[in-house]
């Protein structure tokens, strides 16, 4: 049962990772705009700035 | 006279040398109006930052500071194709925003917390009827603890707040029960743990927390949305008041950006957005909005003016007095607020029933334990089985049966262009089974349309237009919009009272009265057709033509009468016009059912009529003549350009040109009362079922705040079934 001294730290420090991962998404304005984050996923990359595509 | 508009009041600067505004654009709806925007204004030099906002449908724009007028990022959009206006964010919203976010900071922890004392739980479960030491489970428990005590204290908070608010008041409410099972669910669990017992609560009491928390989001979430898309209205209306900035410069300016001492110019036709007094200047100005009394006033140096006010035939220099309070924004927080708060029938018999049921779910705790220990349990025993009672019996189903239906049904409303005005307009409309339209205004549209626009040369049309342009008369406005036109014609002179003149290649052209354009002949043609149009008259050297202008019928007014009737509503026209315009009116709809020529008594007395047979009446009107009639109603409802709104006594209001919101309403309340009752019968069926179970003693906390957050989360997502109500108009 030693192998607790290991995993349960493990598991606490994974899921507190997780935990600021989440609160630092918050922050920084992640859930804003939930709509939008789905498609600009989805959207083409920007062209280039020096050449520009016309479309 | 030089004119410009000025933004600066929307200007913010954000860090080092960059300035940031916030605009409210209308008809983004998908990635690729997102993309268009984005690279359209990028591509302008010096801008830093352009990023679209979909789900509240703005944009945030950031550039260096001194090289751009905010008012070239308005034009940009214009040119793509879409309406813009900069946005404040009031305060309001603000606050709804940092509540938003803190109670998912709390829902983070809460969660997290959860998980992982789950982790430490379940081996206990599995090690107490296997052979689990002693020691591991005294272990697990304090590591448990030392997890759930620190998350529970944090993300609590919204309830502890809460609770300890309503306390101090000496009142209780939903929070205090919720708090007491958490804190004494905890309390217990720590002595348990010293004392080496086989069992422990932290994973109950924090996964009751888990539970609420997103109930709580979820609500505060759908208040969040309803309030920016209530800024973004109010932005896009863009209320500007023509500031004196130099003696004799002008600047358009937002009327928040209006202070007492300034300096205003007011145009004829145009609606004064201000108090003041005016210091220059003689014109006649329509107080009806504020009075009532619908003979024009003179006014001259001297005379005080309110925000509400038109000015018909003179240009007037005001000084401001007191910034406007009743700006629309204002307005609309006002409605929006009411909706929110607002107290329903329902909601108020919820209120009753979950203030009640606090002091009966603390007194049939304290009996539990009692009785369990009078028949012969231990102590631990005893509140283990109270803890489980409190916490099944937290009477939140209860509670949120009703006020998650409310606020989302509102919010549906909302996005279908209905404000709600007072808090049981959803229940008295869900009932309504008889509508009765005022005509003017209500069926028809308040602004002045051309309808002979297709009789007359199309390049004669565009002149006139133009012409119309160089005049502030509400008539020569409607011209102006409906030949699209853009540019005025440079030289025309207004004669006050009899219309424009200017000189086009040497051709004189007039646009004003019959007479002024010697046009009176061609009058009676034009009236015998439509008795009710205004004429003006244009012409061009020898060539003449009339115009007629009136109010235009709602552009989908048939198709909103056609639905009511699939929905077997009773229909009829009261309008205090001539039997012609209600006639024809009636006729172009299918309404079968109208009386012209009403007095506001005969009105009333009809609704009264129609009461004693039985009916529940739907009273659509124009705020001012008809408000008698609006409260006689069993529930009434009001287009916003009819009067003003503070003196709108109609239950719900709605927005635009279209009728179609009183479709999308009836639709909405209906399902909405539909599932407020759904809801009620689920929290007292659970509740019915629950506290009998608890009492007697076979649920442990953690069963118990599994079932008590899953019958809030039934009612909840039930309660989400009212948002696809908006999506079926007509």
């Amino acid at each position: 049962m030693e192998i607790l001294v290991i995993l349960v730290p493990l598991a606490l420090a994974l899921g507190g990772a997780g935990l600021v991962a989440f609160l630092w998404s918050l922050r920084s304005g992640q859930y804003d705009d939930l709509d939008g984050a789905a498609w600009r996923a989805i959207a083409d990359d920007e062209p280039p700035q020096d050449a520009p595509v016309k479309r | 006279m030089h004119v410009s508009r000025d933004f600066s009041h929307f200007v913010r600067t954000a860090g080092e040398g960059v300035q940031h505004i916030d605009l409210a654009v209308e008809g983004v709806h998908c990635a690729g109006c997102m993309a268009k925007i984005e690279r359209g204004l990028s591509t302008i030099p010096d801008v830093t930052l352009a990023r679209v906002n979909l789900t509240d449908r703005r944009v945030a724009l950031e550039w260096k500071a001194g090289t751009l007028d905010p008012s070239r990022f308005i034009d940009r959009l214009e040119e793509l194709g879409y309406k813009a206006y900069p946005f404040e964010t009031e305060s309001a919203e603000v606050a709804e925003v940092a509540e938003s976010r803190l109670l998912l900071r709390c829902l983070g922890v809460a969660a997290f917390a959860t998980m992982n004392v789950m982790m430490l739980s379940i081996p206990v479960w599995s090690g107490n009827v296997s052979d689990m030491l002693p020691e591991q489970r005294d272990f697990f428990h304090w590591l448990s603890a030392l997890i759930a005590l620190p998350a529970a204290a944090y993300a609590g908070q919204p309830f502890f707040r809460s609770a300890w608010r309503a306390l101090s008041a000496k009142t209780t409410n939903m929070d205090v029960p919720i708090s007491i099972g958490v804190i004494l669910a905890l309390g217990m669990s720590v002595v348990e743990t010293i004392h080496h017992a086989e069992h422990a609560y932290f994973d109950a009491a924090i996964m009751l927390l888990t539970f609420l928390l997103i109930g709580r989001f979820l609500d505060q979430n759908m208040r969040r949305r309803t309030r920016a898309v209530a800024g973004n209205l109010a932005a896009l209306k863009a209320e500007t008041a023509a500031k004196f900035v130099g003696s004799d410069e002008i600047s358009q300016v937002p009327v928040a950006a209006i202070h007492p001492g300034d300096i205003v110019l007011l145009r004829p036709g145009e609606r004064c957005a201000v108090d003041g007094t005016v210091i220059e200047g003689r014109s006649e100005i329509d107080q009806s909005l504020i009075t009532g009394e619908t003979l024009y006033v003179t006014a001259e140096q001297g005379t005080p003016v309110y925000a509400g006010s038109m000015n018909i035939s003179g240009t007037l220099r005001v000084r401001v007095s007191a910034a406007s309070e009743a700006t629309l924004l204002a307005e609309i927080t006002r409605l929006l607020d009411n909706a929110l708060q607002a107290r329903s029938r329902y909601m108020r018999l919820a209120d009753r029933a979950s203030r009640l049921y606090a002091p009966v779910v603390h007194a049939t705790a304290l009996i539990t334990i009692l009785g369990w220990v009078i028949a012969g349990a231990s102590w631990h025993d005893a509140i283990v089985t109270g803890v489980a009672v409190l916490i099944i019996t937290c009477p939140c189903a209860l509670g949120l049966a009703i006020p998650t239906v409310q606020t989302i049904a509102s919010g549906a409303m909302f996005r279908s262009g209905v404000l709600l005005n007072s808090g049981d307009a959803i229940e008295r409309l869900a009932e309504a089974d008889h509508v009765i339209f005022d005509k003017t205004g209500t069926l028809t549209l308040p602004d002045l349309e051309v309808m002979n626009a297709a009789d007359i040369p199309a390049g004669i049309f565009e002149l006139a237009g133009r012409l119309a342009l160089s005049s502030h008369h509400p008539v020569a406005a409607a011209v102006a919009l409906a030949a699209g036109a853009r540019s005025p014609i440079v030289g025309a002179v207004e004669e006050a009272g009899q219309g424009v003149r200017a000189d086009v290649d040497g051709v004189q052209i007039r646009l004003g009265r019959p007479s002024f354009c010697g046009a009176e002949t061609l009058v009676s043609d034009v009236t015998n057709l439509d008795a009710e149009a205004s004429v003006v008259a244009f012409s061009k050297g020898s060539e003449k033509f009339i115009l007629s202008v009136r109010q235009g019928l709602r552009p989908d007014a048939q198709a909103v009468i056609a639905a009511l009737k699939a929905r077997n509503i009773g229909i009829e026209i009261l309008s205090g016009d001539r039997e012609p315009a209600v006639i024809a009116a009636a006729h172009a709809l299918g309404i079968s059912e109208w009386r012209a020529g009403v007095t506001p008594a005969d009105k009333i007395a009809r609704i009264e009529e129609l009461k004693r047979r039985g009916a529940k009446v739907l009273m659509v009107g124009d705020g001012m003549n008809d408000a008698p009639s609006l409260a006689a109603a069993h529930v009434s409802m009001s287009p916003i350009s009819a009067a003003h709104l503070s003196q709108a006594t109609a239950d719900l209001v709605f927005l635009g040109r279209p009728l179609a919101p009183v479709v999308a309403a009836i639709d909405a309340s209906r399902k909405a009362l539909h599932l407020m009752r759904q809801n009620l019968w689920l929290a007292i069926g659970y509740n019915v079922l629950a506290v009998p179970v608890a009492i007697s003693g076979v649920v442990t906390p953690l069963i118990a705040a599994a079932a008590m957050s899953g019958s809030s989360i039934l009612v909840m997502l039930n309660s989400l079934r009212a948002r696809s109500a908006s999506r079926e108009i007509v």
